[in-house]
Protein backbone atom coordinates (compact mmCIF):
# COMPACT_ATOMS: atom_id res chain seq x y z
CA UNK A 1 0.00 0.00 0.00
CA UNK A 2 2.82 2.34 0.93
CA UNK A 3 4.59 1.35 -2.28
CA UNK A 4 1.51 2.25 -4.29
CA UNK A 5 1.26 5.61 -2.55
CA UNK A 6 4.94 6.28 -3.28
CA UNK A 7 4.42 5.35 -6.94
CA UNK A 8 1.41 7.63 -7.12
CA UNK A 9 3.45 10.47 -5.64
CA UNK A 10 6.12 9.92 -8.28
CA UNK A 11 3.59 9.96 -11.08
CA UNK A 12 1.97 13.12 -9.73
CA UNK A 13 5.37 14.76 -9.36
CA UNK A 14 6.21 13.87 -12.96
CA UNK A 15 2.89 15.26 -14.11
CA UNK A 16 3.61 18.50 -12.30
CA UNK A 17 6.83 18.78 -14.29
CA UNK A 18 5.09 17.90 -17.55
CA UNK A 19 3.82 21.49 -17.60
CA UNK A 20 7.06 23.12 -18.70
CA UNK A 21 8.88 24.88 -15.87
CA UNK A 22 9.57 28.47 -16.85
CA UNK A 23 12.33 30.58 -15.33
CA UNK A 24 10.25 33.16 -13.46
CA UNK A 25 12.27 35.87 -11.78
CA UNK A 26 9.99 36.12 -8.76
CA UNK A 27 6.74 34.88 -7.28
CA UNK A 28 4.76 37.91 -8.48
CA UNK A 29 5.67 37.21 -12.08
CA UNK A 30 4.67 33.59 -11.71
CA UNK A 31 1.30 34.56 -10.21
CA UNK A 32 0.72 37.01 -13.06
CA UNK A 33 1.57 34.30 -15.59
CA UNK A 34 -0.76 31.81 -13.91
CA UNK A 35 -3.63 34.30 -13.78
CA UNK A 36 -3.15 35.29 -17.40
CA UNK A 37 -2.94 31.76 -18.77
CA UNK A 38 -6.03 30.78 -16.78
CA UNK A 39 -7.91 33.45 -18.73
CA UNK A 40 -6.81 32.02 -22.09
CA UNK A 41 -8.32 29.04 -23.80
CA UNK A 42 -6.35 26.23 -25.37
CA UNK A 43 -7.35 25.82 -29.02
CA UNK A 44 -6.69 22.08 -29.04
CA UNK A 45 -8.46 20.94 -25.86
CA UNK A 46 -11.08 23.62 -26.08
CA UNK A 47 -12.48 23.14 -22.59
CA UNK A 48 -9.11 23.66 -20.98
CA UNK A 49 -7.21 26.83 -20.28
CA UNK A 50 -3.65 27.40 -21.44
CA UNK A 51 -2.61 26.96 -17.82
CA UNK A 52 -4.13 23.48 -17.61
CA UNK A 53 -3.63 22.01 -21.04
CA UNK A 54 -0.85 19.59 -21.85
CA UNK A 55 -1.40 19.95 -25.60
CA UNK A 56 1.75 20.86 -27.48
CA UNK A 57 0.20 24.03 -28.84
CA UNK A 58 -0.68 25.14 -25.30
CA UNK A 59 2.97 24.70 -24.33
CA UNK A 60 4.05 26.82 -27.30
CA UNK A 61 1.52 29.51 -26.47
CA UNK A 62 2.59 29.50 -22.81
CA UNK A 63 6.16 30.01 -23.99
CA UNK A 64 4.95 32.87 -26.20
CA UNK A 65 3.04 34.47 -23.31
CA UNK A 66 6.07 34.09 -21.06
CA UNK A 67 8.40 35.67 -23.62
CA UNK A 68 6.02 38.57 -24.17
CA UNK A 69 5.86 39.13 -20.40
CA UNK A 70 9.67 39.16 -20.31
CA UNK A 71 9.76 41.80 -23.04
CA UNK A 72 7.51 44.03 -20.96
CA UNK A 73 4.17 43.55 -22.73
CA UNK A 74 1.02 44.20 -20.70
CA UNK A 75 -1.64 41.53 -20.17
CA UNK A 76 -3.88 43.44 -22.55
CA UNK A 77 -1.23 43.47 -25.29
CA UNK A 78 -0.66 39.74 -24.88
CA UNK A 79 -4.38 39.05 -25.13
CA UNK A 80 -4.63 41.25 -28.23
CA UNK A 81 -1.72 39.37 -29.78
CA UNK A 82 -3.55 36.05 -29.36
CA UNK A 83 -6.95 37.42 -30.38
CA UNK A 84 -5.43 38.76 -33.62
CA UNK A 85 -4.36 35.22 -34.49
CA UNK A 86 -6.94 32.97 -32.88
CA UNK A 87 -10.08 35.08 -32.51
CA UNK A 88 -11.98 36.12 -29.36
CA UNK A 89 -12.39 32.41 -28.80
CA UNK A 90 -9.06 32.36 -26.91
CA UNK A 91 -10.53 34.61 -24.21
CA UNK A 92 -12.53 32.92 -21.46
CA UNK A 93 -13.93 36.37 -20.75
CA UNK A 94 -15.31 37.47 -24.15
CA UNK A 95 -15.58 41.21 -24.86
CA UNK A 96 -18.94 42.98 -24.99
CA UNK A 97 -19.81 43.69 -28.63
CA UNK A 98 -22.85 43.23 -30.90
CA UNK A 99 -21.94 39.59 -31.60
CA UNK A 100 -21.84 38.75 -27.89
CA UNK A 101 -24.84 40.75 -26.64
CA UNK A 102 -27.00 37.64 -26.55
CA UNK A 103 -24.29 35.82 -24.63
CA UNK A 104 -23.91 38.59 -22.05
CA UNK A 105 -27.48 39.80 -21.74
CA UNK A 106 -29.38 36.60 -22.59
CA UNK A 107 -29.27 35.01 -19.11
CA UNK A 108 -30.35 38.28 -17.45
CA UNK A 109 -33.20 38.70 -19.94
CA UNK A 110 -34.30 35.10 -19.34
CA UNK A 111 -34.23 35.72 -15.58
CA UNK A 112 -36.38 38.85 -15.92
CA UNK A 113 -38.89 36.99 -18.11
CA UNK A 114 -38.92 34.07 -15.66
CA UNK A 115 -39.51 36.28 -12.63
CA UNK A 116 -42.25 38.11 -14.55
CA UNK A 117 -44.04 34.86 -15.38
CA UNK A 118 -43.63 33.63 -11.80
CA UNK A 119 -45.08 36.85 -10.31
CA UNK A 120 -47.97 36.71 -12.76
CA UNK A 121 -48.81 33.12 -11.80
CA UNK A 122 -48.47 33.81 -8.07
CA UNK A 123 -50.73 36.86 -8.26
CA UNK A 124 -53.35 34.92 -10.17
CA UNK A 125 -53.24 32.08 -7.64
CA UNK A 126 -53.51 34.49 -4.70
CA UNK A 127 -56.61 36.04 -6.26
CA UNK A 128 -58.04 32.57 -6.89
CA UNK A 129 -57.35 31.52 -3.30
CA UNK A 130 -59.15 34.58 -1.90
CA UNK A 131 -62.16 33.96 -4.14
CA UNK A 132 -62.29 30.31 -3.12
CA UNK A 133 -62.74 31.06 0.59
CA UNK A 134 -66.37 30.75 1.49
CA UNK A 135 -67.03 33.03 4.49
CA UNK A 136 -70.10 30.94 5.40
CA UNK A 137 -68.17 27.75 5.57
CA UNK A 138 -68.35 25.97 8.86
CA UNK A 139 -64.91 25.30 10.23
CA UNK B 1 -53.63 32.98 -23.19
CA UNK B 2 -54.42 29.32 -22.51
CA UNK B 3 -52.29 28.38 -25.52
CA UNK B 4 -49.28 30.24 -24.12
CA UNK B 5 -47.64 27.18 -22.50
CA UNK B 6 -48.04 25.27 -25.76
CA UNK B 7 -46.51 28.15 -27.72
CA UNK B 8 -43.57 28.34 -25.33
CA UNK B 9 -43.10 24.59 -25.61
CA UNK B 10 -43.22 24.76 -29.41
CA UNK B 11 -40.66 27.59 -29.40
CA UNK B 12 -38.38 25.51 -27.18
CA UNK B 13 -38.69 22.50 -29.49
CA UNK B 14 -37.79 24.74 -32.46
CA UNK B 15 -34.77 26.10 -30.62
CA UNK B 16 -33.50 22.62 -29.71
CA UNK B 17 -34.17 21.29 -33.22
CA UNK B 18 -32.20 24.21 -34.63
CA UNK B 19 -29.37 23.41 -32.20
CA UNK B 20 -29.23 19.79 -33.34
CA UNK B 21 -29.35 20.84 -37.00
CA UNK B 22 -26.60 23.40 -36.45
CA UNK B 23 -24.37 20.87 -34.66
CA UNK B 24 -24.74 18.37 -37.46
CA UNK B 25 -23.73 20.85 -40.12
CA UNK B 26 -20.96 22.68 -38.34
CA UNK B 27 -17.67 21.53 -36.93
CA UNK B 28 -18.05 22.86 -33.39
CA UNK B 29 -14.34 22.86 -32.65
CA UNK B 30 -13.58 25.01 -35.69
CA UNK B 31 -12.46 28.51 -34.75
CA UNK B 32 -12.88 30.96 -37.66
CA UNK B 33 -9.64 32.75 -38.40
CA UNK B 34 -9.55 36.51 -37.84
CA UNK B 35 -6.84 36.70 -40.52
CA UNK B 36 -9.14 36.25 -43.51
CA UNK B 37 -9.11 39.40 -45.64
CA UNK B 38 -5.93 40.55 -43.87
CA UNK B 39 -2.31 40.41 -45.02
CA UNK B 40 -0.64 37.08 -44.42
CA UNK B 41 1.78 37.35 -41.49
CA UNK B 42 5.40 37.95 -42.34
CA UNK B 43 7.68 34.95 -42.28
CA UNK B 44 11.14 33.91 -43.36
CA UNK B 45 11.57 30.17 -43.08
CA UNK B 46 14.21 27.70 -44.24
CA UNK B 47 13.51 25.33 -47.09
CA UNK B 48 13.20 21.69 -46.13
CA UNK B 49 15.60 20.49 -48.82
CA UNK B 50 18.02 23.42 -48.64
CA UNK B 51 18.06 24.39 -45.00
CA UNK B 52 20.60 27.16 -45.55
CA UNK B 53 18.23 28.98 -47.89
CA UNK B 54 15.03 30.71 -46.79
CA UNK B 55 11.71 31.64 -48.33
CA UNK B 56 9.90 34.76 -47.13
CA UNK B 57 6.43 36.17 -47.54
CA UNK B 58 7.67 38.97 -49.80
CA UNK B 59 9.30 36.52 -52.24
CA UNK B 60 5.91 34.89 -52.80
CA UNK B 61 4.15 38.15 -53.67
CA UNK B 62 2.92 38.54 -57.24
CA UNK B 63 1.29 35.16 -57.62
CA UNK B 64 -1.41 33.48 -55.52
CA UNK B 65 -0.54 30.32 -53.65
CA UNK B 66 -1.98 27.76 -51.29
CA UNK B 67 -0.05 27.31 -48.07
CA UNK B 68 -0.68 23.84 -46.71
CA UNK B 69 0.31 23.16 -43.10
CA UNK B 70 1.34 19.55 -42.59
CA UNK B 71 3.61 17.33 -40.55
CA UNK B 72 4.92 13.82 -40.87
CA UNK B 73 3.47 13.17 -37.39
CA UNK B 74 -0.04 14.05 -38.53
CA UNK B 75 -2.23 11.11 -39.59
CA UNK B 76 -4.90 13.28 -41.22
CA UNK B 77 -2.21 14.83 -43.45
CA UNK B 78 -1.62 11.37 -44.80
CA UNK B 79 -5.30 11.14 -45.74
CA UNK B 80 -5.17 14.57 -47.31
CA UNK B 81 -1.99 13.85 -49.23
CA UNK B 82 -3.52 12.11 -52.29
CA UNK B 83 -6.14 14.89 -52.48
CA UNK B 84 -3.40 17.49 -52.68
CA UNK B 85 -1.76 15.48 -55.44
CA UNK B 86 -4.92 14.67 -57.37
CA UNK B 87 -7.19 17.69 -56.84
CA UNK B 88 -5.33 20.74 -55.55
CA UNK B 89 -2.29 20.40 -57.81
CA UNK B 90 -4.55 20.23 -60.87
CA UNK B 91 -5.93 23.70 -60.12
CA UNK B 92 -2.70 25.16 -61.46
CA UNK B 93 -1.98 27.19 -58.32
CA UNK B 94 1.33 27.21 -56.52
CA UNK B 95 1.30 24.86 -53.55
CA UNK B 96 3.64 25.68 -50.68
CA UNK B 97 4.03 23.14 -47.87
CA UNK B 98 4.66 24.35 -44.35
CA UNK B 99 6.21 21.50 -42.41
CA UNK B 100 4.91 22.36 -38.96
CA UNK B 101 6.91 21.50 -35.79
CA UNK B 102 8.41 18.48 -37.37
CA UNK B 103 11.81 16.87 -37.61
CA UNK B 104 13.10 17.75 -41.11
CA UNK B 105 14.47 14.23 -41.57
CA UNK B 106 11.06 12.73 -40.75
CA UNK B 107 9.41 15.14 -43.18
CA UNK B 108 11.85 14.18 -45.94
CA UNK B 109 11.19 10.50 -45.33
CA UNK B 110 7.44 11.13 -45.31
CA UNK B 111 7.56 13.01 -48.62
CA UNK B 112 9.87 10.40 -50.15
CA UNK B 113 7.43 7.68 -49.18
CA UNK B 114 4.19 9.31 -50.28
CA UNK B 115 5.48 11.69 -52.96
CA UNK B 116 6.00 15.44 -52.80
CA UNK B 117 3.01 17.43 -54.07
CA UNK B 118 4.53 20.80 -53.12
CA UNK B 119 6.21 23.37 -55.32
CA UNK B 120 8.20 24.44 -52.26
CA UNK B 121 8.43 23.06 -48.72
CA UNK B 122 9.47 25.28 -45.83
CA UNK B 123 9.94 24.28 -42.22
CA UNK B 124 8.61 25.75 -38.99
CA UNK B 125 10.29 23.52 -36.48
CA UNK B 126 9.34 25.28 -33.25
CA UNK B 127 5.85 26.30 -34.39
CA UNK B 128 6.36 30.07 -34.18
CA UNK B 129 5.27 30.81 -37.74
CA UNK B 130 2.32 28.52 -37.07
CA UNK B 131 1.26 30.74 -34.16
CA UNK B 132 1.47 33.82 -36.40
CA UNK B 133 -0.84 32.12 -38.89
CA UNK B 134 -3.19 31.07 -36.09
CA UNK B 135 -2.60 27.40 -36.84
CA UNK B 136 -3.93 25.11 -34.14
CA UNK B 137 -4.16 21.76 -35.87
CA UNK B 138 -2.92 20.01 -38.96
CA UNK B 139 -3.68 19.97 -41.76
CA UNK B 140 -4.72 23.55 -42.36
CA UNK B 141 -4.60 25.43 -45.65
CA UNK B 142 -4.52 29.11 -46.54
CA UNK B 143 -5.26 30.66 -49.90
CA UNK B 144 -3.06 33.75 -50.27
CA UNK B 145 -3.56 36.11 -53.20
CA UNK B 146 -0.95 37.89 -55.32
CA UNK B 147 -1.02 40.88 -52.95
CA UNK B 148 -0.22 38.64 -50.00
CA UNK B 149 -3.74 38.77 -48.51
CA UNK B 150 -5.29 35.69 -46.92
CA UNK B 151 -8.50 34.99 -48.80
CA UNK B 152 -9.60 31.69 -47.36
CA UNK B 153 -8.66 29.17 -44.70
CA UNK B 154 -9.50 25.52 -44.47
CA UNK B 155 -9.18 23.96 -41.00
CA UNK B 156 -8.75 20.23 -41.37
CA UNK B 157 -8.22 18.19 -44.49
CA UNK B 158 -9.45 18.96 -47.97
CA UNK B 159 -11.73 16.51 -49.65
CA UNK B 160 -12.24 16.47 -53.44
CA UNK B 161 -15.74 17.95 -52.80
CA UNK B 162 -14.32 20.79 -50.68
CA UNK B 163 -11.68 21.54 -53.32
CA UNK B 164 -14.49 21.85 -55.86
CA UNK B 165 -17.00 23.75 -53.73
CA UNK B 166 -14.74 26.00 -51.63
CA UNK B 167 -11.25 26.31 -53.07
CA UNK B 168 -12.01 26.38 -56.80
CA UNK B 169 -14.52 29.29 -56.74
CA UNK B 170 -12.20 31.31 -54.50
CA UNK B 171 -9.28 30.83 -56.85
CA UNK B 172 -11.56 31.95 -59.70
CA UNK B 173 -12.38 35.06 -57.65
CA UNK B 174 -8.73 35.98 -57.35
CA UNK B 175 -8.88 37.61 -60.76
CA UNK B 176 -11.05 40.27 -59.15
CA UNK B 177 -9.29 42.60 -56.70
CA UNK B 178 -10.14 42.29 -53.01
CA UNK B 179 -12.65 44.77 -51.62
CA UNK B 180 -10.96 47.12 -49.20
CA UNK B 181 -11.36 45.78 -45.67
CA UNK B 182 -11.59 48.10 -42.69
Amino acid sequence: MRGLAALLMCVLALRAFAIDPLPFKDRAEEVRFQNLTKELRCLVCQNQSLADSEAQLAGELRRQVFEMMQSGKSDEEIKQYLVARYNDFVLYDPPMKPGTWLLWLGPGALLIVGVGVLLNVLRKRARQAVADIDPEEDW
Amino acid sequence: MRLLPLAVFAALVCLLAFGIHWNEHHEMTEVPSPLIGKPAPDFTLPYLYEADKTLSRSELLGKPYVLNVFGSWCPTCQYEHPILTDSVKKLGIKLVGLDWRDDPDDAKRWLAQFGNPYDAVITDRDGRAGIDFGVYMAPESFLVDAQGMIRYKRIGMFTPELVRSELLPRIAELAKPLQATP
